[in-house]
């Protein structure tokens, strides 16, 4: 089950992130995730949000570029070990991972990540063969 | 020595119209003959080489363009058999296809003459060293300056361009007099040499400087840092190539070297020919050349001539540093550059679409900044860093091998780029160069 992730670019200039937040509170987007990557010149910022739609007018609306990606959110239980039994499916899998974030779980005991993989597709049928709880869009 | 061939550079104004007239009528019956694309210009206009008795005629002598050199693309234009042509250099173009040209002997000669006329203006003589800092190559400006200094009888020190603390190096051990290079390098060689306290163990007393726009400020700067009097040149490869024109011991202008080449001010617009002193488009013509003649070609430079007599005692006419271009060619780190070959090279990057883009240039410590401005957009963006690094590694690798430089590409927001009346400003040059 793949979630829909906003990759957005970011213009390394002042005041830049404060505008694309801001742009999507007052659409009445809420974010449920969120990781900034960044380098000298630019930074890319990775958003799970209620309404990918919205999030996504919200933004062409000032001007800021947006792209939607798949990606997966996987439940981990909270606790001593929980990421390192779901990294050990996929990487003997030979599946890489390429990033990932935290988010919020409303889940008492559950832990949520964010997980790109470069292969997508097997990661999400391998995490759910071995019984691996992912995010449903609807959840959102 | 004053001058390298006296009786040409001193020659009087009314005995020079008359060899310039003799030279033109007789250039316009070779090229009529051997030009195909001339002739077929001579005859829309319902022109023979009958209609030309002297120079009082050229203006109604049919133009030539750069666009000429690229649809006759290589040898097309010359008017000499290939077994006469000694040897050719090259310049790049707009889209990206270099232009050609060829020498026969005479023009090398002839070449070497002019820069030798500047060489001896510029108070080199046989016991100079003259430092050759131009490219050695295709590029007209190494091989010009060559010739030129063997010519007068100098010492040729051909180390080409690049490297500079072996040019430093070079220059202390070997006692180069004479630098020639173009002028934002001299700046960076004489901002180097301060650094290093290097200073006294120079032998230069002069630098021909060319190849790129530069400033009175630069000229000023340049002289104090290397403890020279700088000078000007002015050439382009399809007319000649460095020697054109060139400043004399008295820096107030160019002088054009009248006995090959004819220059003209006109209306950029219209094609009229303007009054002396006015500013307009700098058009030449080469009455000598034999392996690749033009008539009428028009530079796009924007400048104005001067036919007053010159102190030095020189009678041919003195062109000012142009102005500006009449086309949208920048001229960065001496490389020619065209919006033209961006937009190419981001349409292929951008999938079809070219992105918004915007060029700006600027001077800072005396050398060219380049840097490309391209709007983001979907086709661009990737969810991860890397991705988008990619495309902006692309793009400078593509614009860096079509081009021939490397600018810094900088990603920005999507209609961030200053539209005015719906048109994107595309360049931005802050050098204050004119």
């Amino acid at each position: 089950m793949f979630i829909k992730q906003l990759s957005i670019f970011v213009e390394n200039q002042f005041g830049r992130l404060e505008a694309i937040i801001d742009a999507m509170g007052k659409s009445g987007v809420n974010i449920r995730a969120l990781s900034l990557a960044d380098t000298t010149d630019f930074g890319i910022l990775r958003v799970i949000v209620d309404d990918t739609d919205k999030a996504k007018s919200a933004l062409d609306e000032i001007g800021v570029i947006a792209k939607a990606t798949d990606v997966i959110a996987v439940y981990i239980d909270d606790k001593s070990g929980g990421l390192a039994s779901i990294l050990k499916l996929i990487t003997d899998a030979e599946i890489s991972v390429e990033y990932m974030y935290a988010f919020l779980s409303r889940d008492e005991g559950k832990a949520l990540m964010v997980l790109k993989a470069d292969d997508e597709a097997r990661a999400e049928k391998v995490l759910t063969e071995n019984g691996v709880a992912l995010l449903n869009p609807k959840e959102l | 020595m004053k001058y390298w061939q006296a009786e040409y550079e001193t020659m009087p104004r009314a005995e020079l119209e008359k060899l310039q007239s003799e030279r033109l009528v007789a250039q316009v019956k070779r090229m009529y003959e051997k030009v195909e694309l001339f002739r077929n210009r001579m005859n829309e206009k319902g022109l023979t080489p009958d209609d030309i008795h002297g120079i009082e005629d050229l203006h109604k002598l049919p133009f030539s363009y750069k666009q000429d050199l690229r649809d006759y693309y290589p040898y097309g234009l010359f008017a000499t058999p290939m077994s006469e042509i000694r040897r050719v250099h090259a310049s790049s173009g707009t889209t990206g296809k270099q232009i050609v040209v060829g020498y026969t002997d005479n023009d090398l000669e002839m070449w070497a003459d002019c820069f030798a006329r500047m060489l001896i203006a510029v108070g080199a003589d046989e016991n100079s060293f003259v430092h050759v800092g131009y490219g050695l190559g295709l590029f007209t400006g190494g091989f010009g300056a060559h010739d030129g200094a063997v010519r007068i009888g100098a010492t040729a020190i051909p180390i080409s361009a690049g490297n500079t603390q072996r040019q430093i190096q070079t220059m202390i051990d070997f006692g180069s007099t004479v630098l020639c290079c173009t002028p934002s390098y001299a700046m960076y060689l004489g901002e180097t040499i301060e650094e290093m306290g290097l200073k006294d163990k120079l032998s230069l007393k002069a630098g021909i400087f060319g190849a790129e726009p530069w400033t009175e400020e630069m000229r000023r700067q340049i002289e104090e840092k290397l403890n020279i009097k700088a000078y000007d040149i002015y050439g382009l490869s399809e007319i000649m190539g460095p020697g054109v024109s060139y400043e004399c011991e008295y820096q107030c202008g160019m002088h054009v070297c009248e006995d090959h080449f004819i220059p003209e001010i006109i209306d950029p617009d219209t094609g009229e020919v303007l009054p002396a002193g006015a500013q307009g488009e700098l058009v030449f013509t080469t009455i000598t050349k034999e392996g690749f003649p033009l008539i009428r070609y028009r530079t796009r430079d924007i400048c104005s001539l001067n036919y007053e007599v010159c102190k030095c005692g020189r009678t041919h006419v003195r062109m000012n540093k142009p102005q500006g271009r009449t086309d949208d060619m920048l001229i960065i780190r001496g490389v020619n550059v065209f919006p033209s070959q961006i937009e190419e090279v981001l349409l292929k990057v951008g999938g079809d679409i070219t992105p918004n883009y915007q060029i700006v240039v600027d001077r800072v410590n005396n050398n060219d900044t380049f840097e490309v401005r391209v709007e983001m957009s979907e086709a661009l963006l990737s969810d991860g860093v890397k991705g988008v690094e990619k495309v902006e590694r692309t793009i400078t690798e593509s614009l860096r091998s079509t081009l021939g430089i490397g600018p810094k590409v900088t990603l920005v927001n999507p209609k961030s780029i200053t539209r005015s009346e719906g048109k994107a400003k595309r360049i931005i040059d802050n050098r204050k160069l004119h």
